[in-house]
């Protein structure tokens, strides 16, 4: 079953890791994340191929590529949601803030507190407005009404729907829009004040109007938090980043300053991606 | 033979086969106008078979109050119709407490199965449970009355010494154990039904799975989970079988579980089968215990559709 399977996979990296923990260098003070060598099997198939990539902090980070290039699976490895498939394996490191996410000791409940995720299709609960920010704090023991009242107010203005919301708090969030849902979302994920925000397409489901105000809120959100955004939209991914990273195929290709990334890539296959020649 | 099939496609025009081929179907056409009005009668049959059992019910139990007054009959606490006593609560205090039994024992252990069939097993673990705890609901029940007369009491006796052979707690236990099943599986429906996206929403908020469980997807499938515990407590109210054979003939309002007692389908049954003459007030009064169970089982559906609309959590 999927705890046995996650054991396993904890601890062949971690046999990894003795070979690569000496010749790894330290994360400086402004990453969030170090990945070194990371590789990923669905089964047995292999989706990554030794990625190494260093996330800068506070700025946002896109990750671009054609589909099934392994993007969402990199993101989804970052907060090990990855392993909600049971027969993912993985080698080499991530190191959040300096502590290897694969090491036994880590426990992935904490991880997740602190890097939380947007998704694709927005996602609430079918509970009401409150409840959905609420829900975070709330698993982690804050009980206080007070308290759970204030949370829920900055993180709801913290994501720009707190006016479109606030008199609506205890109704139901599906009766919200698609847009100010995934705007809920956001709220939810804020509402645990986490270090780093992963969001997994998350304007693909939505329309132009909406998607330009979770881009407003994205640029926002950076100045208090690290964000690394998967986006199928390269447009997007040159206004709204400061890094990109061009996945093909399971590789990273090139990783670099979102302005040289798109003006002068290095690599063949970034240039012929950017122009639009394949994918 | 390859050459031929190509040239004669090539010669060939669909258009004009179709034509042909309709002119054929004149028939067909009229049998497409007929099929919905014989599927109609079909579903017509459950429904007349319904009225017709209401109809008997109301129009035999009318017969019964005319020689038994409804109030003595709903409010009279000793049924022994044999000597002229129709007061009807002990029957109904004796499916009560049955169903009270079976409920304690098949709510828990059908929602902890749901869970663990939904949450925890693995596709291959799944795949080997399931269907076993549906062969649960596939025995007979003249089956599980043996068991629980054969093997549960003699079982209980050793807990419980001055347990009689025949008690409500066997039998109350024993119905519990057949509608595990039922709990289990359309729980476990109703949570494998919650939305994948939604767990993911959890657990990117650092919920363990537990939480994601409880807080989730527990709450999510609440309406199918209640509908599921009503139509299985109506199950127990209406099950017979088990009842007859393993609680006894005693008609008896009491609480005590180690007591025998007598249900309305156990006694339904012992009326039926014995000599009872027909047009006789017992004949008469196997309708008002007939009614009366018929009413039960309706409030339970009635509330489980209610329940079901009412806490339903859309997503």
């Amino acid at each position: 079953m999927s705890k046995v399977m996650e054991k396993k996979n904890v601890e062949t990296s971690v046999e990894n890791n003795k070979v690569s923990a000496n010749t790894s260098k330290k994360a400086g003070d402004s990453s969030v994340f170090m990945v070194e060598n990371l590789n990923l099997w669905y089964g047995a198939d292999q989706a990554l191929y030794e990625v190494s990539m260093e996330v800068p902090e506070k700025k946002v980070t896109a990750i671009i590529g054609p589909s099934g290039c392994g993007k969402s699976t990199f993101l989804k490895t970052l907060n090990r949601m990855v392993e909600m498939v049971p027969i993912v394996k993985t080698s080499g490191e991530i190191k959040y803030r300096n502590e290897n996410i694969f090491n036994n000791k880590f426990q992935k409940e904490y991880l997740r507190t602190k890097v939380g995720m947007v998704f694709q299709k927005p996602n609430p609960f079918p509970k009401s407005v409150y409840d959905n920010v609420a829900y975070g704090p709330r698993i982690h023991g804050i009980k206080k009404k007070e308290v759970l009242d204030q949370i829920v107010e900055k993180s709801l203005k913290d994501a720009a729907i707190w006016d479109e919301v606030k008199d609506r708090l205890h109704e139901n969030a599906y009766g919200l829009s698609g847009g100010q849902q995934q705007r809920v979302c956001i709220a939810r994920a804020l509402a645990v004040e986490p270090d780093v925000i992963l969001m997994d397409e998350p304007t693909s489901a939505l329309d132009p109007i909406s998607t330009a105000k979770v881009e407003e809120l994205v640029q926002e959100l950076k100045k208090k938090y690290s964000i690394i955004i998967v986006t199928h939209n390269m447009q997007q991914a040159a206004r709204i980043s400061d890094k990109t990273a061009f996945f093909l195929n399971g590789e990273l290709v090139e990783f670099a300053d979102t302005n040289n990334l798109f003006q002068n890539p290095q690599d063949k296959r970034t240039e012929d991606y950017i122009t639009g020649r394949f994918g | 033979m390859d050459k031929g099939l190509q040239s004669d496609r090539n010669q060939l025009n669909v258009q004009e086969l179709i034509e042909n081929n309709k002119r054929k179907t004149s028939i067909g056409a009229k049998i497409e106008r007929v099929i919905p009005w014989f599927l109609l009668l079909c579903a017509i049959v459950s429904v007349l078979t319904t009225l017709g059992i209401l109809f008997t019910l109301l129009r035999e139990s009318i017969g019964f109050f005319s020689d038994v007054s409804i109030w003595d009959f709903y409010t009279g606490t000793e049924w022994s119709p044999w000597s002229g006593s129709y007061g009807v609560a002990p029957l109904i205090g004796g499916t009560l407490l049955i169903t009270l039994i079976a409920t304690i024992v098949a709510v828990p252990l059908g929602l902890m199965s749901a869970i663990f069939l939904s949450e925890y097993a693995s596709d291959k673990v799944r795949r080997i449970i399931k269907p076993v705890l549906e062969v649960l609901a596939g025995i007979p029940t003249v089956v599980y009355g043996y068991f629980a007369l054969t093997f549960i009491t003699p079982m209980f006796q050793g807990i419980i010494p001055d347990l009689g052979i025949f008690n409500a707690l066997s039998g109350g236990f024993v119905v519990g154990i057949m509608i595990i099943p039922m709990v289990a599986s359309l729980s476990e429906d109703a949570m494998n039904s919650v939305p994948n996206a939604l767990r993911e929403g959890a657990y990117g908020l650092g919920a363990t799975k537990l939480e994601v469980v409880f807080k989730v997807v527990l709450p999510a499938a609440f309406s199918g989970i209640v509908a599921s515990i009503v139509l299985a407590i109506s199950r127990a109210i209406g099950e017979t079988m088990i009842v007859t054979v393993a609680a006894g003939a005693t008609p008896n309002l009491t609480f005590n579980p180690t007591e025998s007692i007598q249900t309305m389908t156990a006694f339904i049954v012992q009326a039926a089968t014995g000599d009872t003459s027909f047009g006789s007030t017992i004949y008469y009064s196997l309708y008002a215990v007939g009614m009366t169970l018929f009413v039960f089982t309706l409030i339970m559906n009635l509330f489980a559709q209610y329940i079901s609309r009412k806490f339903r959590e859309e997503y």
